[in-house]
């Protein structure tokens, strides 16, 4: 296990590098895609129920692989040129905001009716009464399952793998291709996913602690 | 490619065998087939054009299939009968090396490692590393890839082999050839590189795409026999020899690649 650390730390190094990034940017959009679906969901408008609900059932119910596959594969045949991490990280990041979104819904629903009509009534309008009281205490409710997502998020990021990302499972697969030896590429890559998941899961734990 | 592969499985049967004294192994091939009128050959199972097994009718059929046949009748005559063990990338060396098959016509490379296990007969197909692209594409050849992007397999040491040719070629590997074949129909690289038997296989499949720029390293193609049979490996050559000779060598060549798009005649020249 030493001897893949030492022969191939740079090839490690990069597929850290990749990994992280990728997470990063699906992290922070789909966080913003999944809280803007939950609200829009709160609309009176059937439509746009509607069609909030179609975009989740259609990216929660598919495999990632398969959506992964769909940009890599399918788009830059008829629009644009798209490569293996960007399309990685676009299908990511729909995959898991339609989780994302699902999980704030349902903190939203949590908080009782009549806050929303309580901060109404002081005077405050739709959106004011949504962001200042309703969202935060949301927030706060579903933080556990928001956490087990990012989590989640961060080791589905190894789709990249199967679209030449070159992340840290791409660089293991050709680790153990080289070297034949399998069990010590992946227990080396399963550290490196563990060094980035357990700080996140900890700060999740924290902030839970902090806030209730 | 794929050699490495190997080292795995010879090293094991080098450890079965030394212990077993090589008894099967010892006796000679070529009387047992003369007498029997019969020899056995190991083949693969999933190698377009070179042996497939048709699922209509379970048969093994392909250009190794056809030379196999005819280098039995070649060697025995004309009531002689080829029999086909289907063996695998792993099994097919040990398959030999207990006596189970009397050769093995299966893709095999000859390489200095392999040699220091079996014996190979001359090559019967000049294999080597080549370039699949879409039809229209602007790769010629190997020294066109600097600054493009190459499609391999994970692993695969074809994408070394291309850095040695074309050093500022980006290469990406995908996880095995449909989606390596994918991502060259979507763009995804300018070219996909592997044996030039594999990609045969492909861009019969594949009309789209084409096979170019012929093979820029030489890993011909050679039957596996045990060190022990040099009698049974001299008629094996013989045969060859003489199938080319009569043209029978050319016909199979023609029967199975001549519809191949980019398939080159001359490369196959074996003289």
């Amino acid at each position: 296990m030493i001897n893949i650390f030492m022969h191939f730390g740079n090839q490690l190094l990069v597929g850290l590098g990749w990994t992280l990034l990728c997470s990063l940017i699906t992290l922070v959009f789909s966080l913003i895609i999944g809280t803007s679906l939950a609200l829009l969901q709160m609309l009176p408008s059937k439509l746009v129920h509607f069609l909030c609900r179609i975009y989740i059932e259609v990216f929660r119910n598919i495999p990632l692989l398969v959506i992964v596959m769909f940009f890599y594969l399918i788009i830059p045949l008829y629009f644009f040129k798209i490569n293996g991490f960007t399309a990685g990280t676009i299908g990511l990041t729909l995959y898991t905001s339609a989780f994302i979104a699902e999980i704030i819904r349902s903190g939203i629903q949590s908080v009782e009716a009549g806050q929303l009509e309580g901060s109404r009534s002081t005077g405050m309008t739709y959106w004011q009464a949504m962001r200042y009281v309703v969202l935060p205490q949301a927030f706060k409710i579903v933080i556990p399952s928001l956490g087990n997502q990012f989590v989640n998020l961060i080791k589905d990021s190894s789709i990249l793998a199967f679209v030449a990302g070159f992340d840290l499972l791409y660089q293991a697969n050709a680790i153990a291709s080289t070297t034949f030896d399998t069990i010590n590429s992946y227990l080396v890559v399963g550290i490196l996913y563990l060094l980035l998941t357990m700080p996140l899961s900890y700060y999740m734990h924290y902030l839970e602690k902090r806030l209730s | 490619m794929k050699k490495k592969f190997w080292l795995v499985p010879l090293l094991f049967c080098m450890l079965f065998l030394s212990g077993c004294g090589q008894k099967v192994a010892d006796q000679a091939v070529l009387k047992n087939a003369q007498s029997s009128k019969t020899i056995t050959w190991g083949v693969e199972a999933d190698m377009k054009l070179f042996s497939l097994i048709d699922v209509r009718d379970d048969v093994h059929k392909g250009f190794e299939i056809d030379l196999a046949k005819a280098i039995t009748k070649q060697i025995l005559g004309p009531n002689g009968h080829a029999k086909f063990v289907t063996a695998t990338a792993q099994s097919r060396i040990p398959l030999l090396k207990n006596g189970n098959v009397d050769a093995v016509i299966a893709t095999m490379s000859i390489t200095p490692e392999r040699k220091k296990v079996i014996a190979f007969s001359n090559s019967y197909f000049n294999a080597g590393e080549s370039l699949l692209v879409p039809v229209h594409s602007r790769v010629k050849n190997v020294h066109d890839l600097n600054g493009k992007t190459v499609i391999g397999i994970v692993g695969d040491n074809s994408s070394e082999v291309v850095k040695k040719f074309a050093p500022k070629a980006k290469v990406i590997g995908m996880q095995n050839y449909g989606q390596a074949v994918s991502a060259l129909k979507s763009h995804q690289g300018d070219a996909l590189v592997s044996d030039n038997g594999v990609l045969y296989g492909l861009a019969v499949e594949n009309p789209s795409l084409v096979v170019t720029g012929g093979t820029f390293t030489k890993e011909p193609y050679g039957i596996a026999i045990n060190k022990q049979q040099k009698p049974f490996e001299r008629a094996v050559n013989r045969a060859i020899v003489q199938l080319e000779h009569s043209g029978e060598y050319n016909h199979l060549i023609k029967k199975w690649f001549g519809k191949v798009p980019g398939f080159n005649y001359k490369e196959m020249d074996q003289r």
